[in-house]
């Protein structure tokens, strides 16, 4: 196929969701199914194009292709609106679209009974427009306004059900962590966009492929590029929840499961991941950068793998292990290894949407997240039960899941480079088994342990649960399939274009994460299945740790602290200064000072003949009294 | 009589006609007063179409001789900055005359003034003569005083709405009074005894008046009009002012009337005096962050919702600052755009406000509560607002804020890095307002109110969101023409810059 017809059908899976989105808005926001229709058909259309495009990649299409419109354009400047369709974007294109049209399809059933039905579809196609915009960007301008553009879905999204004040501040959260990291990213491209002509003004852009230009051809010092680099690692730190600006995603799982699914696990948090790989030209040639990054990451994956551990609420576990697998990501991508980062964001994103929508499942039928009163869940919804079974596998790196062999890569990946990051790497990866199988033995084995209201309708059934209508359970299977196989696609080799470190498989690697794994699932069985000892007890013997981590390690706190002591300190302050040295002082002081005046003047102009003829006097006196005296 | 005159005759027909209708009839003087505005509209849209972007310069021309000796002509046109200007108001004073609706005591002196106000503006916009210009910037700001007297509502329990009117006209009235000193020295500087911009303009690219006299007189031109823009420390007549007044004059007082100074700025102080915009304008590029922080941070700390918008324009208009100070294509097309993009959406937040405000008679936001649950449609309209404000792709907003950002980041490096950061700040207090106003607890006392639902009354609220969405989605309609118009300038300050020896800014 011509270069021409890929780049059409690129551009039509970009703006199909957005053309989907207002035509729910301008014409169906009463119509239920069309609504859904709408949805689910323009993506299911972007998929069918994406694949398209994956096929045509693999046999023989000439690689990269680009093409821009100006979007901003006056003599001297421009700024472009285009596409840049590599292996890269074509696999990251083929992730969201597949991923997301299986959990859209998933929503219409999780969704049925909500009245913000069309709504909630067309901030779903917004949201997968801005996602696609972000994976074709060509450019940092269209990059950012995609990335805005997800922050904006993302906060109605999270926000969805706004009467609940919990979701209406963690939507409001999220919103404005990603603006605090924005700040960074935007001075980061406007210094990238200064440097961008090497011979300084006239044709500088905010075209990716010509800054890969720039730097490859040595003319910016290492300096700026570190700067550069760590401020665009900002807007990374935000939108994919990297400490310390990860605390908006726990709370974003206040949104509907599916939104916690798609945008919150699976697609949007691994857009920084995606970023750091599409630009990973300008973090080669940053090493101080890319040590930050690799260490953030490192962190980021340990510390949230301990906090997963110590959560009651089914989605929170969830939430905080993307944490912990996006901290992966971004070591990975440190230590100079975009392939090992994208192919673990492709696995994971297959496994933690299964996650999601497998909670997802399990909460649309008990109406609780808490886990302790949940138990047993395996018999009475094994289709739920036996895909969220491999879906936790494949992320505690069971060998032979996917999991295990993007995992792998990394783990390789830090042994090659970094020893102390390797070693925190499969600390992680014992923690992860541990709070996964915690969470597997708890809900899915064992007793039921509460005695939850029974639907009317399904009383028959025995139990107080019910498998999932097929609209939700068949999306469940489609992505089981891909947890298991994604491993064998051949990922890490369709993208070998990238730059940046690579190494094989890696044996020794691979035993001790297979040993790593094993002791945290033997763990969690030993407490959570065969009960050795109780909850209780093991959280009575380590209260300080386990308090800290409950606690989130302070980081909300801190920032609560900062919101409402110094934010709020500044803005009263700047308030009393305004009204009342500004106001009160300076302004009313010149009126007061000019109506005084004005009121002593008066004194003078009585309007009394008899008072001017005695001034007169006194006057004439004066002047007379003066002159004898000369 | 042309396409720009029929523009500001028309509000000044439909004034002229207003007088002849009986005070009872408050059907046709409404009707008068929608008329004459939806023919404004009309004209500036086909202004737009058919402006000859390839010429450039001032067109539409018309030129009637007043006072020959000294000068003195009835001199109209526009260039791509006033094509701009003429657009943004069309558009605040179409909706702001049917926001108008709900105004229900003494209508037809209402909409006399009001109509004056719009021809005021409309005239300043499209004056090529400097003595028209400050006459139509007169007769401009007289009117808020009659209209927020009569028809505002005290500011705030500290601020009454005699108060807010006093300082506004006083404020307005003496920085005009500033600038008329500076335009007199210049009048006499020039030495060819005419009022006319493109004279003054032509004469002053060949001979630059001395760089000291430029130096001097600058500050007066920039003080004197910085007032309405409004430059920090000058601003605080505006938040109160915004309070006081009725929503549709708050409408075209932030969404029109603080633009007329910047406008003016650009206009004359810079256009004519180069060498004194190069020595003064980076201190505006650092005192306008006090505009933006400053603002900001006081917007932050308000309850009032009117009172949140107002010093958030304050803020806004901080950006506007820093782009003009630039003095390059990019800050100065950005400052412009801006100027459009944060009119209509400052006219669309009072615009909401005052729809809520007549009903509920407060604008204390946690009175407000939940209101999304009760008023859906304003909600939506209420966060579509907000979006465009925090610069949210999109809007208009976001472009504009671009085009600064980018314009201003090589020259006033830091100052660029804080005025980013007011984008956070701007987002802190919106979202706020949001969260507090619509997506809080549903109270029960507010089941009475009603939503906008006929199309008539959604129409103005429509008519803005769609024309900021269209701001952001097709820059390459407007920035274009504005381009032509701050090229010129540019141009012809270089070389002017260059004629008096001094460095290119």
């Amino acid at each position: 196929m011509v270069a021409g017809r890929l780049l059409t059908l690129a551009w039509v899976a970009w703006f199909a969701p957005l053309a989907a989105c207002l035509m729910i808005t301008l014409v169906g926001l009463q119509r239920r199914r069309r609504a859904a229709t709408l949805a689910v058909g323009s993506l299911l259309l972007s998929f069918l194009c994406a694949v398209t495009l994956w096929w045509h990649s693999l046999h023989g299409a000439a690689l990269p292709l680009q093409q821009a419109f100006s979007w901003i354009r006056f003599d001297g400047f421009e700024v472009p609106l285009g596409i840049l369709l590599d292996p890269l974007s074509i696999l990251m294109l083929l992730v969201v679209t597949g991923v997301g049209s299986a959990i859209f399809i998933y929503s219409t059933g999780y969704m049925h009974d909500d009245p913000g039905y069309p709504r909630y579809f067309a901030c779903l196609s917004l949201f997968a427009f801005a996602m696609l915009g972000i994976v074709l960007a060509d450019n940092w301008i269209t990059l950012f306004i995609s990335w805005e553009l997800v922050g904006l879905a993302s906060y109605l999204l999270i926000g969805f059900w706004y009467q609940r004040p919990a979701a209406a501040d963690a939507g409001k959260k999220a919103f404005m962590v990603n603006r605090v990291a924005d700040f960074g990213f935007l001075l980061g491209i406007l210094l990238l966009w200064s440097v961008s002509d090497p011979l300084g003004g006239a044709h500088r852009t905010f075209a990716l492929p010509a800054l890969k230009d720039v730097i490859e051809h040595g003319y910016l010092p290492q300096n700026l590029l570190n700067i550069g680099a760590l401020l665009i690692f900002c807007g990374v730190l935000g939108k994919s929840a990297q400490m310390p600006l990860h605390v908006w995603l726990p709370d974003a799982m206040e949104g509907p499961t599916p939104v916690s699914a798609l945008i919150h696990a699976a697609t949007m948090v691994a857009a920084g991941v995606y970023l750091l790989c599409r630009v990973f030209f300008l973090f080669d040639a940053a090493p101080i950068a890319l040590s930050v990054v690799a260490w953030v990451g490192g962190i980021t994956a340990f510390l949230a793998g301990c906090m997963a551990f110590v959560q009651n609420d089914l989605k929170r576990i969830l939430a905080y292990s993307t944490l912990s697998q996006l901290g992966y990501m971004v070591m990975a991508a440190g230590l100079g290894g975009p392939v090992a980062a994208m192919y673990h964001l492709t696995t994971h994103a297959c496994f933690k949407a299964l996650l999601f929508l497998g909670a997802g499942s399990v909460i649309h039928a008990l109406h609780e997240q808490e886990i302790w009163k949940m138990g047993g869940l395996l018999k009475t919804m094994p289709v739920t039960g036996g895909t969220f079974l491999i879906g936790a596998a494949a992320l505690a790196g069971f060998p032979g899941l996917s999991g295990f062999w993007s995992k792998d890569e990394i783990l390789a990946l830090a042994w090659h480079q970094n020893w102390l990051l390797c070693i925190v790497a499969i600390v992680t990866a014992g923690l992860t088994a541990l709070y996964m199988g915690r969470a597997c033995f708890v809900v899915f084995f064992g007793q039921p342990r509460s005695h939850l209201p029974r639907p009317a309708n399904h009383a028959g059934r025995g139990g107080h649960a019910h498998e999932s209508p097929p609209v939700m359970t068949v999306p469940l299977v489609v992505l089981a399939v891909f947890t298991i196989i994604a491993g064998y696609l051949g990922i890490p080799e369709y993208l070998h274009q990238l730059h940046g470190v690579q190494v094989g498989f890696n044996e020794i690697v691979a035993v001790i994460s297979v040993l790593a794994m094993s002791t945290g699932l033997w763990l969690a069985y030993q407490i959570y299945y065969r009960q050795v000892m109780t909850e209780q007890q093991l959280i009575q013997r380590g209260m300080a740790v386990y308090q800290a981590l409950v606690d989130k390690l302070g980081f909300d706190t801190f920032y609560d602290w900062l919101v409402l002591r110094v934010q709020q300190t500044a803005a009263k302050l700047c308030s009393l200064f305004e009204r009342f040295i500004l106001i009160g002082t300076l302004v009313n002081g010149t009126g007061w000072v000019t109506r005084t005046a004005g009121g002593l003047l008066r004194l003078c102009q009585t309007g009394r003949v008899q008072f001017y003829v005695l001034v007169f006097l006194f006057g004439m006196t004066a002047l007379i009294y003066v002159n004898v005296l000369r | 009589m042309n396409l720009v005159s029929w523009i500001l005759g028309a509000p000044a027909l439909g004034m002229t006609l207003l007088l002849f209708v009986p005070r009872t009839q408050e059907a046709w003087v409404r009707r008068i007063a929608v008329a004459a505005t939806t023919v404004s509209l009309a004209l500036a849209l086909i202004l737009v179409g058919s402006y000859d972007r390839a010429a450039g310069g001032y067109q539409f021309v018309t030129e009637i001789p007043w006072v020959p000796q000294v000068g003195i002509a009835f001199h109209v046109g526009a260039d791509g900055i006033s094509v701009a200007m003429l657009l943004l108001h069309a558009l605040c004073a179409w909706t702001g005359v049917l926001i108008s609706y709900s105004i229900k005591e003494r209508v037809k002196e209402y909409y006399l003034f009001y109509l004056t106000l719009i021809t005021g503006v409309f005239g300043v916009f499209a004056s090529l003569d400097l003595f028209f210009f400050y006459l139509f910037y007169e007769m401009a700001v007289i009117p808020m005083y009659p209209l927020i007297g009569i028809w505002g509502s005290d500011a705030s329990n500290a601020y009454s709405k005699e108060y807010a009117t006093m300082k506004l006209t006083l404020y307005l009235t003496s920085g005009a009074v500033l600038a008329l000193l500076g335009l007199l020295v210049l009048y006499g500087g020039s030495g060819i005894s005419t009022f006319s911009l493109p004279a003054l303009e032509h004469h002053l690219a060949l001979h630059p008046l001395p760089p000291e006299l430029q130096r001097w007189i600058f500050p007066f031109l920039l003080i004197g009009f910085g007032v309405i823009a409004p430059l920090w420390p000058f601003h605080s007549w505006s938040p109160i002012g915004h309070a006081a007044a009725p929503s549709a004059v708050s409408m075209l007082h932030a969404g029109v009337l603080m633009k007329l100074g910047s406008y003016a700025i650009i206009r004359i102080a810079i256009s004519l005096l180069p060498e004194g915009a190069a020595a003064w304008l980076p201190l505006v590029a650092t005192v306008c962050i006090m505009n933006i922080i400053y603002g900001g941070l006081v917007a932050m700390a308000q309850q009032d919702a009117k009172f949140i918008i107002g010093y958030s324009s304050s803020s806004h208009m901080g950006y506007v600052l820093l782009g003009l100070s630039t003095l390059n294509i990019i800050g100065l097309n950005g400052a412009v755009y801006l100027m459009v993009a944060h009119g209509w959406m400052t006219a669309l937040a009072f615009a909401l406000i005052g729809f809520i405000y007549d009903q509920a008679h407060t604008r204390m936001l946690p009175d407000w509560g939940g209101l999304a649950k009760q008023l859906p449609f304003i909600a939506t309209a209420v966060s579509f607002m907000a979006m465009a404000s925090a610069g949210v792709p999109g809007f208009g907003n976001f472009v504009a804020e671009l085009l600064i950002f980018v314009g201003a980041w090589e020259k006033y490096r830091w100052q660029t890095v804080a005025a980013v950061f007011g984008v956070v700040i701007t987002a802190t207090y919106l979202l706020r307002f949001v969260r507090s106003g619509f997506f809080g607890e549903t109270l029960s006392r507010w089941d009475e109110l009603r939503d906008a639902t006929t199309p008539f009354q959604r129409l103005p609220f429509v008519a803005l969101i769609v024309a900021l969405l269209i701001l952001g989605c097709w820059p390459n309609g407007l920035l274009p023409i504005i381009d032509t118009g701050s090229r010129a300038l540019l141009q012809r300050i270089g070389a002017s810059t260059m004629l008096a020896g001094g460095v290119l800014p």
